[in-house]
């Protein structure tokens, strides 16, 4: 039986290019290229590695999101990727991470029913549009299988029953061993993420999208009017503080004076 | 759609359109006004709710939720009080702090409630400190299964507590440990959770304050007189390029996780006392399904620039070149990466891989220590999206001090090097200045 591992990625715009519109307050999204959200890519990487490492892999990417998300199977194929799901309907616009983990829970479901269980599901940490870092979790939850977020280092045994991972803390790792399947959340010291190879680009794409009806997803569980959270107003930032200005006597007082402001921000 | 147009108010002049990020707007066929159209919202709409204001004619109506469940029996603000191997994490007191305020403005009676889970033996003594800090009640949940942090046992032993006592809203430090914990147990209570808050209120007319204060928002719309206390947990979006404030209006517990170092600590009262909750938990070594093999502190080596934590960048306030060697210092001591600025180069004084800015390399480093560095817009345009500037110069006037968080007007050479001997005090420093 092979061993089946399940990618969950995202299409985002890119943050870093992002400009504000200083009239009118909004977002300029004109030219912003989307993208394949960072950690996802080292969650993909890390997948293709064990499918570099044995030969009975399959890696599936699962999506959500408009019909353009497309174009992350595309890459996500064409990088290694055996096939590609978008789950993608208006029923589901408007999701919270709580009603978006339904959605990608119905959506795994449905892929088990079709080929069997899977071994391993990888999703980056967090989306750079939202960094809310919670539908890693909130899916293992809905799945019922165990998580590690954060991490930072990978090793599978060579049987395959259980992973060991470096799940990254503030000021150092937690070593831990998990027995499969679970949910591992990714972050880029994890690894680099390779390149789209030009065999993959031009290869066979095997893709498919899938509706919420196809997911047999509980309507009463996914959008808008199912989210838990809503927005309630949104605005851009207003322009930065000035600065304070750290005093002292000595340099010595001005020394210590700063690393109190740093702790106290939490920066150090 | 999180908004309804109201098509006898729509004169159709298109106003709205410009407001929407996500060009979601079209125009109906409509016979009912002069232009014989009316705005319509398409599929592309996020609810992101920035029209609500564009209209100049009242057309467009917030849709109000409907609440079916009963919540009142939702009650007091708690904080999960993270410890970890019996030293409180300092984001736990500044949410008691807040929770504090949050539950005031709720209501006289409510309170805010510290939750310690732990091995009895490193969460006891910690239960002073929590009254100190402004908790009313500690709830103590003790097992020796929860002596490390697991995602499963935690949760396990939370949620027990939350279905016994049904506290209204749950606080958490956004930490590594927060960001993990209170998504999977949001998850298991199908409650709402916004993550990495940064402003928090309950009255509507502290968030008018608060908006019109520090923000862009057009806060007409709003009512300071509204009697609501649901939870308005306002975060940064889209790289912080835009803030959003989340409601969770039809379930509780309402849970938020909070970044460090935002919220207020209160000012600590020695020998503060209250209710010790002592909740029984059936949490077993069965419920876990992780094994932690270890837990290792480290310092990290640095690779690049653009990974960098902190940068210590010089540039030609050193003088000469051998500034460079206490740049190097510095950045050895805390954990950095050496950066410098286009002048710094162009002298000769370090390799242009170390340049930071518009034609060197951009970077956000959670510290970005200029050291005498003026700010050209140039230099400014490749780092002022660092986390935490911090400026020593000897000229006041310089540019840098504009976007510094901290600045320092003085020598660099005499600064520095009691930064460097001072850094591992850090800690010290700071629990002496909050005693």
């Amino acid at each position: 039986m092979a061993f089946n591992i399940i990618v969950c990625a995202k299409q985002v715009p890119d943050t870093n290019v992002i400009k504000i519109n200083p009239k009118t307050g909004t977002l300029i999204r004109d030219g912003v290229p989307s993208i394949l959200n960072n950690d996802d890519a080292n969650a993909l990487e890390q997948a293709l590695q064990i499918k570099d490492k044995f030969d009975d892999v399959k890696v599936t990417v699962i999506t959500m999101g408009p019909p353009q998300a497309n174009d992350l199977l595309f890459e996500c194929i064409a990088k290694g990727a055996d096939e590609g799901i978008l789950v993608s309907d208006r029923a589901v616009g408007g999701s919270d991470t709580w009603a978006t983990s339904n959605t990608l829970e119905a959506a795994i479901r449905r892929w088990v029913k079709d080929n069997g269980d899977y071994n391993l599901i990888f999703t980056g940490r967090q989306a750079i549009d939202g960094d809310t870092a919670q539908v890693g979790p909130q899916l293992a939850e809905k799945l019922g299988i165990p998580q590690v977020s954060y991490v930072e280092e990978f090793e599978i045994d060579e049987d395959r029953k259980t992973v060991t991972v470096k799940r990254q803390l503030e000021d150092g790792y937690e070593l831990i061993e998990v027995a499969l399947p679970c949910l591992l959340t990714t972050i880029k010291e994890l690894n680099t993420p390779r390149y789209m190879t030009v065999a993959g680009i031009y290869g066979n794409k095997e893709m498919k999208t899938w509706n919420a009806k196809d997911i047999e997803v509980d309507l009463t569980k996914v959008g808008l009017e199912a989210s838990p959270t809503n927005v309630f107003r949104s605005f851009t930032p207003a322009p930065k503080q000035p600065g304070v200005k750290i005093e002292g006597d000595t340099e010595n007082a001005q020394a210590k004076n700063l690393l109190i402001k740093l702790k106290g921000k939490h920066v150090i | 759609m999180a908004i309804n147009i109201i098509k006898e108010k729509c004169i159709g002049c298109g106003l709205c359109f410009k407001s929407c990020p996500k060009d979601a707007f079209y125009f109906e066929k409509y016979d009912g006004n002069k232009l014989g159209k009316v705005a319509a919202i398409g599929p592309s709409c996020d609810f992101c709710n920035q029209c609500l204001t564009s209209c100049k004619f009242g057309a467009i109506e917030e849709k109000k939720i409907e609440v079916q469940a009963d919540l009142s029996e939702y009650k007091h603000v708690w904080v999960f009080a993270e410890q970890r191997h019996g030293k409180m994490m300092n984001v736990a007191l500044e949410l008691i702090g807040e929770g504090y305020r949050l539950a005031k403005e709720i209501s006289e009676d409510t309170q805010v409630c510290a939750v310690l889970l732990g091995d009895e033996a490193d969460i006891d003594p910690l239960v002073d400190e929590c009254f100190a800090y402004g908790a009313e009640k500690v709830y103590k949940i003790a097992s020796p299964v929860l002596k490390n942090y697991t995602t499963d046992g935690y949760t396990f032993a939370l949620k027990e507590a939350i279905d016994q006592y049904k506290p209204e809203i749950v606080l958490y430090g956004a930490t590594h440990i927060g960001r993990d914990f209170a998504p999977r147990i949001a998850a298991r209570c199908n409650t709402g959770l916004t993550a990495d808050c940064t402003r928090l209120d309950v009255r509507v007319s502290s968030y008018i304050e608060y908006t019109s204060k520090n923000t862009t928002l057009d806060t007409s719309t709003l009512d300071p007189n509204d009697p609501s206390t649901g939870i308005k947990q306002t975060r940064p979006a889209f790289g912080g390029n835009l803030m959003a404030t989340i409601v969770c209006p039809r379930t509780r517990p309402q849970m938020s996780t909070v970044r460090p170092g935002v919220m207020q600590k209160r000012e600590p009262v020695a020998g503060a006392k209250g209710e010790v909750v002592e909740v029984k938990t059936t949490v077993s070594d069965k419920d876990i399904h992780i094994k932690i093999k270890d837990i290792v502190k480290s310092t990290k080596v640095m690779v690049s620039l653009t990974d960098a934590e902190i940068i210590c960048s010089g540039g030609r306030g050193l003088g000469d070149p051998s500034g460079f060697e206490l740049i190097k210092k510095f950045a050895d001591k805390v954990g950095g990466v050496v950066g410098s600025s286009r002048a710094a180069v162009d002298a000769g004084w370090i390799d242009h891989s170390h340049q930071v800015g518009q034609t060197g390399t951009t970077v956000k480093p959670n510290i970005y220590f200029a050291c005498g560095i003026s700010g050209a817009i140039q230099h400014l345009a490749g780092m002022q999206t660092s986390e935490c500037i911090v400026a020593i110069n000897k000229d006041a006037d310089a540019p840098i001090f504009e976007v510094a968080d901290y600045g320092i007007v003085g020598d660099l050479y005499k600064v520095i090097p009691e930064i460097i001997a001072e850094w591992d005090n850090a800690e010290a420093l700071y629990d002496a200045s909050t005693k």
